[in-house]
């Protein structure tokens, strides 16, 4: 026997009160509450369509409430491409118990059986003209009660919300210039607050000298504890001249040692190390090896560079703190602060506001320690503290540098009758909340230090970490897929979009994609062979009808495609790049086709893939955080550019609809065949294989001296 | 402190200001104006660009004095839900972003173009989009708004 709350959504299981989710409030609106956070990617707006339909009311009488650890379902983290999948199965359960309660109490007060009731935005009305309403019933049904199995959502057929392209809830306020976003909360009596960080992370503060900042006009206190240091002031610009000021009077210990930048696979892969067998096949038949192919592939430190800087407000009441944040997390965040803080959970409110895009673990729960910190020294007034771009680009967390080597044993005609896939890298994750030591950079910093967190990687079945995306979707023999995480971290990463999967794809697909033209074989032709998998071969086939593969040879252009299903388990995308140039390349356009099963919001998906393609994009072009012995020198957009308006390819996305087939996320599934599909169109125009990201003009020259 | 002039969206303003205080402080310290964002305070993202005359410029590294009886326009000025610019329902209805954090300078820089070309090809308008920074991927959908505002504008 299975327990009776296995068979609810994941999310709902652990936060089954059906008031913790939905409640009809007065003026006849009804407050939706996910555990979910908005990031930019359309979140709130999905998560009202799947109400809207399963209650019947109108979209416009959802109102979304923030999530807070006051009174959210825990739904953990806002990342994975989980959100849809895990919040979006368990409001669909709970408003569809919802929708059946009222509708029996509508069947008792109107006396007429339920099955002749209907709901016409929020209107139950009967034969005879009877009618009531979930805000007339509202005193009557309590929602008090914990979900049960029975309730059966509308059959996608039946839908008439989810499904379409539901214009996003957040947009208005984004396009007038109203405040929404954290950093455009102007609570009374705010004060604002900079933290001193070293230019050299890791670096200890040794000594300080307050008294310059001291006499910076409207500073409201210098908040110190241990080797943290801060600024309080009446404005951010007392709160930058009397951070100004104490940075001169700052004597920091020698930061780094950091690796030798151009020689990441070199330093990765010397490192004390973690060895785990992620996945291992035997070949039913034994066939020999003619030979093995063995490649290996590498990929930089990527910085998740949000546009706007982290940014955070804390206000202390006694010993209970309130907490404002764009973290994807907010109860984990509660739980680190109540380890740093030494309070219990109960003391501390977390609360999300709407951030930039976070892309990951960037530094948004940094700066709520820091904010909680810095407010001490407040008297009790909110403080508000924003990271600067330097910090940003330096001091957050960074996604992993991998070096990925795949060896490939072929027969005499070039069939892979063998694969060894080995990867060295970080661990791709350090979130908070985890474990019995905070995650947050300034626990790092205060008297009593916690050590920094060593990174580690999510279970292979919640997706892996290092390892996403490195078991083959292929039918392949045999193959033997491992993972080396370090035991070292100079250089502090975490959480990336995709975490591991953009490597690993981007090794996959071109080493197949070589053995496929060692073969003679087109690529989408050999890639079909090996797919066993319906869904799989349909966005494959899709991609190349849709941009007419393979179009014919033209001089300084070039083709190439990229698939992988995001985890093994998630959305199915196949990319097609298409790019020109003989050294110095611009990827002119890319053809995709993705299937997340029902697409709530088919306009949200489309956006989802093509940003995802663009960043992709940027990524495998230009982007790697640079550095050397003592420090990261990649502090500014200038020495860290990412795509521009002009280098932006043609986005063009094609969805498989699958209205019956349960949702999964769309905001990772292209990078890994973006990045892959680039680099083998790369190949097809230049001849060349760039096995190192980025692929730059440097490393494109240096690829054809070595061919050559 | 010194007293410095100007037009706020077409509001004439008046601030006492030390003039080397940067007017995206002025802007979101004391006049409550928030669509202006910070993003670097180096002039290289576009976060917080503002319209000039009619060139969108980065507030965040400009000194008040320079602003001194100067004509500015952020998106408050530039439409509001009642009567919205164009370039602010072709946003919507291009659902020209994710995130959003950029779109307020970006939204500035593209009605600054429109000011001095009305219907600018799409490579002008990646051309004058160029000192803005989108970290979500949605330029294009940007650059589809813009060129459907600009299109509005000339067939109304």
């Amino acid at each position: 026997m299975t327990s009776p709350s296995s068979q609810l959504p994941v999310s709902l299981a652990a936060n089954p009160r059906l008031s913790s989710w939905v409640r009809f409030t007065d003026e006849g609106r009804v407050a939706i509450s996910p555990g979910k956070v908005e990031i930019g990617q359309g979140i709130v707006t999905a998560l009202a369509q799947i109400a809207a339909d399963e209650l019947d009311v109108d979209i416009s009488r959802v109102q979304m409430i923030r999530a807070s650890t006051a009174s959210s379902p825990n739904e953990g983290v806002t990342s994975g491409s989980l959100s849809v999948q895990q919040s979006g199965r368990a409001l669909r359960h709970v408003c569809a118990e919802v929708r059946q309660r009222f509708l029996a109490a509508a069947s008792e007060r109107l006396g007429v059986d339920s099955s002749r009731l209907d709901i016409d935005d929020g209107t139950i009305s009967g034969p005879g003209n009877v009618r009531t309403s979930y805000w007339e019933l509202a005193g009557d049904v309590s929602l008090d009660h914990d979900a049960t199995e029975g309730a059966i959502a509308k059959s996608a057929a039946m839908r008439a919300v989810a499904g379409h392209s539901v214009s996003r809830v957040d947009i208005p306020d984004k396009v007038f210039g109203r405040p929404r976003f954290i950093h455009d909360s102007l609570l009374p009596g705010l004060l604002h607050g900079r933290v001193l960080r070293p230019d050299a992370p890791g670096a200890k503060l040794m000594a300080l000298d307050e008294g310059a900042a001291r006499a910076v006009p409207g500073l409201v206190a210098i908040v110190r504890d241990g080797g943290f240091a801060g600024v309080v002031a009446d404005s951010e610009a007392a709160a930058d001249a009397a951070l100004k000021a104490l940075r001169k009077g700052a004597a920091w210990s020698a930061g780094g040692p950091l690796p030798d930048e151009d020689d990441l696979a070199g330093f990765l892969r010397s490192q004390p190390i973690e060895t785990t067998v992620i996945d291992s096949r035997t070949a039913t038949s034994k066939k020999t090896a003619a030979r093995t192919l063995r490649r290996q592939y590498t990929r930089p430190y990527i910085a998740h560079a949000s546009i706007a800087p982290s940014c955070a407000m804390a206000q202390w009441e006694g010993d209970r703190v309130h907490v404002w944040t764009h973290s994807q997390g907010i109860y984990l965040l509660r739980a680190d602060l109540a380890i740093v803080l030494k309070l219990p959970a109960e003391n501390i409110v977390v609360e999300h506001m709407e951030g930039a895009g976070c892309y990951g673990h960037n530094a948004a729960d940094d700066v709520a320690l820091d904010a909680v910190l810095l407010a001490k020294g407040a008297g009790g007034r909110p403080v508000r503290v924003q990271w600067s771009r330097h910090d940003e680009m330096s001091h957050a967390p960074f996604g992993a540098a991998m070096a990925i080597e795949i060896a490939a044993d072929l027969d005499p005609d070039n069939n892979i009758v063998g694969w060894r896939h080995d990867i060295w890298s970080n661990g791709h994750a350090a979130r908070p909340g985890r474990a019995a030591q905070p995650a947050l950079l300034a626990a790092s910093e205060i008297e009593n230090p916690s050590p920094r967190m060593l990174s580690t990687n999510p279970p292979t079945a919640n997706g892996g970490g290092g390892d996403r995306n490195s078991v083959p979707v292929y039918d392949l023999p045999a193959w033997t897929i491992t993972s080396h995480r370090l035991l070292t971290m100079p250089v502090r990463t975490s959480a990336l979009r995709t975490l591991g999967a953009q490597g690993n794809v981007f090794a996959i697909e071109s080493l197949l994609d070589e053995i496929a033209a060692l073969r003679g074989e087109d690529p989408i032709a050999f890639r079909l062979r090996h797919l066993r998998d319906e869904r799989a071969r349909e966005v494959v086939r899709v991609a190349a009808r849709r941009a007419q593969w393979k179009p014919s040879k033209r001089p300084g252009v070039g083709h190439g495609v990229g698939f992988a299903r995001y985890k093994n388990t998630g959305a199915y995308c196949a990319a097609i790049a298409e790019i020109e140039g003989t050294d110095d390349i611009r990827v002119r356009r890319l053809t995709l086709a993705v299937d997340v099963g029902e697409a709530i919001n088919p306009d949200g998906v489309i956006n989802q893939i093509e940003g995802g393609a663009i960043q992709a994009t940027s990524w495998v072009l230009k982007e790697r955080v640079r550095f050397d012995r003592t420090g990261i020198t990649s502090t500014s957009w200038s020495d860290y550019p990412i795509l521009t308006f002009s280098e932006a390819p043609v986005v063009d996305v094609e969805i498989i609809h699958r209205p019956d087939i349960a949702p999964v996320g769309a905001g990772e599934a292209a990078h890994g065949p973006v990045t892959a599909a680039i680099a083998n169109a790369v190949y097809d125009g230049l001849g060349v294989r760039v096995r190192d990201l980025p692929i730059t003009r440097d490393r494109i020259i240096a690829a054809m001296e070595l061919a050559s | 402190m010194p007293t410095i002039q100007f037009q706020l969206n077409g509001t004439a303003i008046t601030v006492d200001t030390d003039p080397d205080h940067t007017l995206l402080d002025t802007l979101r310290g004391r006049l409550g104006v928030t669509s202006a964002h910070f993003g670097c305070g180096a002039g290289d993202c576009g976060a917080c660009h503002v319209m000039v005359g009619d060139r969108a410029m980065a507030s965040c590294d400009m000194p008040m004095w320079s602003v001194a009886d100067k004509e500015v326009v952020t998106v408050e000025g530039l439409g509001t839900a009642e009567r919205p610019h164009p370039l602010q329902r072709a946003f919507i209805a291009e659902q020209a972003m994710q995130c959003g954090y950029c779109a307020s300078g970006i939204l500035i820089s593209a009605a600054a173009l429109l000011r001095r070309n009305a219907s600018p090809t799409e490579a002008e308008v990646r051309t004058a989009l160029d000192r803005n920074l989108c970290r979500c991927g949605s330029h294009n959908r940007m650059v589809r708004a813009v060129l459907r505002a600009a299109s509005d504008m000339a067939t109304r």
